[in-house]
């Protein structure tokens, strides 16, 4: 001890803790600066996107269905064909097109082909009416697209102003609106769309002759309100639930108390914590539309025809099934595809997107 | 009582809830139940007691955040009642418990700390809104430059410390503080604590400070008011309290205030107080203690005790004392 000098480290022993003080001086400005890496900041809204982007069913799905709706858009103006008149060769109606295989040509095309001209081939072949099929399934698919898509809207629409209704004002409203919901839910729903289907296409169907809206048909239009009068209820429960686990939070109450109206609370503070939730199960709402759709115009109580969907393709294709196969195929593969691509989509939202889900 | 000398002033407040029981019964919960004390101009008064009687229900209740079954609030001699509640809202704020819930996980922090003074419009233009964030950012201790960022991206302390801005940005004169730092540890409470006394110094807020650690409590109050049961049984100067406490439920509660030294723990004697709490929906006749109580006699079976003055500004509601 005696030759102790403090400036010198003492000498390490192979067994001992020593410490080396010169780890232990304090850091310097600089490396403290190093330290303070600043993490980007990111946005709830940027975040979930990313995490969309990095989920490969999600992407997949995406791309599928985009190329669904660029053909849908697209192809009606390139096929020189009509969904719902027969194919014509210079301008005479070509009897002998009937029930064409894929790529074929009929007799009269065969000899235009021969004379030099050229016609354009029927890729999914042609049907019983000699139609060409390929933008028969086009057509049906911007059906079942579109009904789809305004069924949820329909939907959102209506299920998110009757939920948010009764999930802000509670008590005794909310227990009188939550149980109409419930005696709307124990419908049996297929029979009740059944029913609704078959009166308001009569109801319809009178009214609306001459109208603008007889174009596209009381059929569309009795489907939609089917949609609008069933399947609300469960977006209905959805943003009441929603709203009321979201009113009960502080930053509700700390609103409240800064004095914000109750227009601004459910602006800026309810709704905008809800929302991802509701995209999410509108995304999953439109595949089950579709389905419905499909289901109801296989059955016979969907668009009317000549328009087709993909459900009532398929149901005309059923009859002649075993002779031939692939006119069954197409709808059927296009009702799996939409559906199958607009689930994924809303799984992949739900996974990005529900606070509950994230890490 | 004038009600003017003091800034506030809260007289037999009552908060019952509706409670069902059963099919049709309705009950009613005594959350708070004639509660009555003043707050003087740039005071603290900590309210303690244990969980579920009714300390933030006080706080809430007063700032009409829940409607009042009865009683008045008085805030700077003008009389509170739910139309001209919104005249307050800039001169009475909260900060909440949990500093999780409290912040829109939606909004950074800019706009939460923002939206009071949108709500109040106290700017005139974007520049002086956003200088007045970074302003109220740089008192509660945060980087000026977190302004952009979302709530989760803080740790437990700095979001109560952004709940503590958002309280200030429209500059209020009393802050109802409901246990602001029972969700933080040890060290964070310290800062956060810190961080109210120098407010309080600087800006000369009042504060209610709701808490169940008396001694965060005893640190912060200039007078403690102890709750039990929806009831103040005690309420007087906070060394009062803490030295020599009245109450047979204040004696307990101080007794079972954790000793940082060991020495002294060991010769300290501890009351415990046997069986549970009443459920407030069958309150017990009488004193609403005694069935806990040590000291309970025939008298307290029968009637209420009422705060009764045994010293100069020191008030007890007990029988025996």
């Amino acid at each position: 001890m005696s030759d102790y000098n403090p400036n010198i480290p003492p000498k390490k022993r192979p067994f001992s803790l020593q410490l080396d003080p010169a780890k232990f001086e304090p850091a310097t400005d600089e490396e403290k600066a190093q330290q303070e890496v600043m993490r980007e900041s990111t946005t709830f809204f940027r975040d979930g996107m990313r995490k969309l982007f990095h989920n490969p069913l999600a992407v997949g799905s995406m791309i599928v269905l985009l190329v669904i709706l660029v053909t849908i858009v697209i192809a009606p103006l390139i096929v020189p064909y009509s969904y719902s008149g027969m194919i014509t060769v210079d301008g005479k109606r070509d009897k002998s097109a009937k029930n064409l295989p894929p790529f074929t040509y009929s007799k009269l095309e065969q000899q235009a082909i021969d004379n030099g001209e050229t016609v354009f081939p029927h890729i999914f072949g042609t049907d019983e009416l000699c139609r060409d099929y390929f933008i028969r399934v086009i057509y049906g698919a911007r059906v079942s697209l579109s009904v789809g898509f305004f069924a949820s809207l329909i939907v959102l629409i209506i299920g998110l102003l009757y939920g948010s209704i009764a999930g802000y004002a509670g008590g005794r409203t909310d227990l009188i609106m939550m149980r109409i919901v419930d005696i709307i839910y124990s419908l049996p729903d297929t029979l009740m769309v059944i029913l609704l289907s078959v009166v308001l296409d009569q109801l319809l169907g009178q009214s609306l002759q001459n109208t603008a809206l007889a174009s596209i048909g009381p059929n569309m239009l009795s489907m939609f309100a089917v949609f609008g009068l069933l399947y609300w209820v469960g977006m209905a429960r959805l943003v009441r639930g929603q709203i009321l686990s979201i009113k009960n939070n502080e930053y509700v109450l700390a609103a409240q108390a800064m004095g914000a109206k109750p227009g601004r609370i459910i602006r800026r503070h309810i709704l905008p914590n809800c929302m991802s939730v509701i995209i999410i199960s509108t995304a999953l709402q439109i595949p089950s539309a579709i389905f419905t759709e499909s289901f109801l115009s296989f059955i016979g109580l969907g668009v009317q025809a000549p328009m087709p969907s993909l459900g009532s393709l398929a149901n005309s294709a059923r009859q002649a099934l075993q002779a031939y196969p692939y006119k069954m195929i197409f709808p059927a593969v296009g009702i799996c595809l939409i559906v199958l691509s607009f689930n994924l989509l809303g799984d992949g939202l739900r996974d990005a997107f529900d606070p509950k889900l994230r890490k | 009582m004038s009600g003017q000398k003091h800034l506030l002033d809260v007289r037999g407040l009552k908060e019952y809830f509706p409670v069902k029981s059963g099919m049709l019964n309705k009950m009613l919960l005594k959350a708070v139940d004639d509660v009555s004390f003043t707050i003087d101009e740039g005071e603290t008064l900590g309210l303690v007691g244990e969980s579920g009687c009714g300390k933030t229900t006080v706080g809430r209740t007063l700032l009409y955040l829940y409607k009042p079954t009865a009683g008045e609030v008085y805030f700077d001699g003008q009389l509170v009642t739910e139309k001209n509640i919104g005249d307050f809202r800039k001169d009475m704020q909260i900060v909440f418990q949990d500093p999780y819930s409290s912040l829109n996980p939606r909004m950074t922090v800019a706009d939460i700390i923002g939206e009071p003074l949108d709500i109040h419009k106290l700017y005139s233009s974007k520049k002086e809104r956003a200088d007045r964030i970074a302003e109220l950012l740089t008192l509660v201790g945060l980087n000026s430059e977190h302004a952009n960022r979302y709530a989760h991206e803080f740790s437990g302390g700095q979001r109560q410390r952004i709940g503590i801005a958002r309280a200030l940005a429209v500059n209020p004169r009393f802050i109802v503080c409901d246990e602001p730092v029972s969700a933080l540890d040890v060290s964070i409470q310290a800062q956060i604590i810190n961080t109210f006394e120098d407010l309080q110094q600087k800006l000369g807020i009042a504060y209610l400070f709701i808490a169940h650690d008396l001694l965060v409590v005893q640190h912060m109050s200039r007078r403690i008011a102890v709750m039990y049961l929806g009831r103040i049984v005690e309420i007087g100067p906070a060394g009062d309290i803490i030295g020599s406490p009245v109450h047979p439920y204040t004696e307990s509660l101080i007794s079972a205030i954790p000793m940082p030294d060991p020495e002294t723990a060991r010769h300290k004697h501890r009351i415990i107080l046997e069986g549970d709490v009443p459920s407030p929906l069958r309150m017990p006749k009488g004193c609403p203690f005694r069935t806990r109580c040590r000291y309970a006699t025939k008298e307290c079976e029968e009637s209420r005790p009422e705060l009764k003055e045994i010293a100069p500004d020191r008030f007890v509601a007990c029988h025996n004392r």
